[in-house]
């Protein structure tokens, strides 16, 4: 479960042509596309990516950039229409062929397998249900337990996600809990069936600062006891470098870097992912802000292309400084640049020369 | 309208909130002409269930001695031209009048719901067809609708709640179909999918009880209507027939040749028509702003 092991294994390869023996996960070539009025829409582009046995993979990316598509793919929740997801992708889920499964075996992996929490706790409860019942429901639906036995594990699932007084709170609405509250029982409603994969999008973004370090902590901590894989959905580096044992960076809808957390922060080889790190604002840089930084955070100029209307070449072209002709012609192939370590730039060394930050 | 605020203005008040006692008696002040309302429908309520005790004689048995007797004496509202007792026919039609209004209600409610929610929720081809059919029948008033369901089921109670009921169901489905349409966005049904939950069983456990609220505005203003146009039926003859007592008849029977010489005949069923549709009316104004959604947090 170490991130060393995550991030050098021959597994974390994506491109594998067969699954590697021990990924729980296997995503390839995701592709959900969206037919709109406007175009079509390549919310996510020929994403690929493993997930092991109590890992914690990040995705991190702008917004747009198509990362909770892709959490919404791996449940299969896209609305359609407009969007689908392409035939040729495939989820390997534990040996079970995700995209295969018809609709009611694919409700039976959701909730029970794979779960999610997202990003808005305050609507994300139905305000007319206690929350007890809000979490016996999913208890009921795939355990087959009965009303009693369903309520009795709702309450330690409440003290599970240290909510106090657990046995009052479960029979309260969601309206008389605070949101950090809320989020809390969203996860427990995450965790009770003990899914092999716990999907995170986004889910201290909607807290103030101080709840949202305790929602983190909460998830690690679980994720340790439950032994749960855990895709962590955001566009706080912060958040990653806590979390996260591997990182993948998405821009555009597609993947345009892969490497352990302690590469990426270390040594990234994509300009955007550099872009992204550049614009955390840092405490020591701020303190010595006269003699080395500019003391100005870093932007990424410009904005996200329309995903319908993407450039020829590198999607990130436009805003790349390193950017020459042929970044604009071709898009770059994603290969590994180092062990481990994956990008799609035909800039990466020159990337790598520079300093971090 | 108004989206006030009660929990904070209880709070305000210094009342406990958790007291049922002060939360009634602060609606009562904040919506003073609600709580008349309630009181009107309340006592209409009562009188209905317990109308032997109301009536002070049989309201069927006829007396060609008292035909068209004025108020006063034994007959305090007067008697019709058979001479039976007006106060106890109204009481007794308090009776009809209910009946009918919440039977209406209730069934045209119960179908609109599933309807609206079905077409809302499912949307596609269902929603399109369910909602071209809801246009026509709207398209037709109230009363001419329920005039053409009561002439071709024939007079009788059950038929005449039956056809009530049927021009309130488009009514009802609309409401609940636009709100099942903000409803069905929310997260909290994208989450309930998520843990895997079927569609049928989101919309009627998820989505349903969400619409209660707009429901019940909806039901107490329509139950004023139904009432009136269970009057309305029978005032054209189609409504409730004999030997029921129906305000609405007993207005029409009374109406083109006594109104001169026996007023009491037209005036007293009038008033009692008037008085529970302004009752119900002014409950359900108050109930709408007292549920009124866009302020549940």
């Amino acid at each position: 479960m170490t991130s060393t092991n995550a991030a050098t294994a021959p597994a974390a390869n994506p491109k594998a042509a067969t699954p590697a023996e021990g990924a729980l996960l296997t995503v390839q070539d995701l592709t959900t596309y969206f037919f709109t009025r406007q175009g079509l829409v390549k919310a996510v582009d020929g994403v690929s990516f493993e997930l092991q046995r109590g890992e914690t993979l990040a995705i991190v990316g702008e917004s747009g950039c198509g990362k909770s598509i892709t959490a919404l793919s791996l449940m299969r929740l896209v609305p359609d229409p407009p969007g689908r997801i392409l035939d040729k992708s495939r989820i390997v889920l534990d040996g079970v062929d995700v995209m295969k499964l018809d609709e009611s075996a694919m409700r039976k992996v959701r909730g029970n397998d794979i779960s999610m929490i997202f990003q808005e706790p305050m609507t994300s409860l139905n305000p007319v249900m206690t929350v007890g019942d809000q979490i016996a429901e999913v208890l009921l639906l795939h355990q087959g337990m009965t009303k009693a036995e369903a309520t009795a594990k709702a309450v330690d699932m409440l003290r599970l996600v240290k909510i106090p007084t657990p046995e009052q709170r479960v029979r309260e609405y969601p309206h008389q809990l605070s949101g950090g509250m809320r989020q809390r029982v969203m996860i427990a409603i995450a965790v009770a069936c003990n899914p092999k994969v716990l999907i995170a999008d986004e889910p201290t973004t909607a807290l103030d600062v101080t709840i949202q370090a305790q929602i983190l902590d909460l998830i690690v901590e679980l994720q340790k006891k439950l032994g749960t894989a855990v895709i962590l959905i955001t566009h706080d580096l912060g958040v990653v470098a806590e979390a996260a044992q591997r990182v993948i960076v998405m821009y555009a809808g597609r993947k345009v870097e892969e490497a352990s957390v302690e590469d990426l922060f270390g040594a990234s080889l994509h300009p955007y992912t550099r872009g992204l790190l550049a614009s955390i604002p840092r405490l020591d840089l701020i303190r010595g802000a006269e003699d080395t930084s500019p003391g100005r955070l870093q932007e990424i100029p410009g904005i996200v292309p329309a995903l319908h209307d993407l450039p020829k070449g590198c999607a990130f072209a436009p805003r790349c400084t390193y950017a020459d002709e042929r970044c604009k012609a071709e898009y770059p192939a994603y290969e590994e640049k180092r062990p481990g370590h994956w990008a799609a730039c035909w800039k990466s060394e020159i990337v790598a020369g520079g300093t971090n930050g | 309208m108004a989206t006030a605020d009660h929990q904070a203005e209880l709070t305000r008040a210094g009342a406990n909130i958790n007291s049922s006692w002060s939360r009634f008696t602060y609606y009562v002040r904040r919506y003073p002409l609600g709580a008349a309302g309630a009181l009107i429908v309340i006592a209409f309520v009562v009188i209905a269930i317990f109308a032997p005790f109301f009536a002070t004689l049989d309201p069927t048995t006829t007396n060609a001695r008292t035909s068209l007797a004025p108020p006063g004496g034994q007959h305090f509202l007067g008697a019709d031209f058979m001479g039976r007792d007006m106060w106890s026919r109204i009481v007794y039609g308090a009776r009809i009048s209910l009946m009918v209004g919440i039977g209406s209600t209730v069934l045209g409610c119960f179908f609109g719901v599933i309807i609206g929610l079905l077409s809302g929720y499912y949307g596609g081809w269902l929603d399109l067809i369910t909602q071209r059919f809801i246009d026509i029948m709207q398209a037709l008033p109230l009363l001419v609708m329920a005039l053409l369901m009561a002439a071709s089921l024939g007079p009788s109670l059950e038929n005449t709640i039956i056809a009530i009921s049927i021009p309130i169901i488009p009514h009802v489905a609309r409401v609940i179909r636009s709100n099942t349409l903000a409803l069905r966005e929310m997260p909290y049904v994208e989450a309930a999918k998520a843990v895997g939950m079927s569609e049928t069983k989101i919309a009627f456990r998820h989505v349903l009880p969400n619409t209660i609220a707009p429901l019940i505005v909806l039901g107490t203003a329509q139950l004023g209507s139904a009432i009136l146009t269970e009057a309305s039926l029978s005032f054209l003859g189609l409504g409730v027939p004999e030997p029921h007592p129906s305000w609405g008849r007993m207005l029409s029977e009374s109406a083109a040749e006594y109104v001169r010489t026996a007023p009491w005949l037209v005036i007293f069923p009038g008033i009692a028509i008037s008085l529970a549709v302004f009752g119900t009316n002014l409950l359900g104004d108050a109930v709408r702003d007292i549920l009124d959604p866009r302020q549940r947090s």
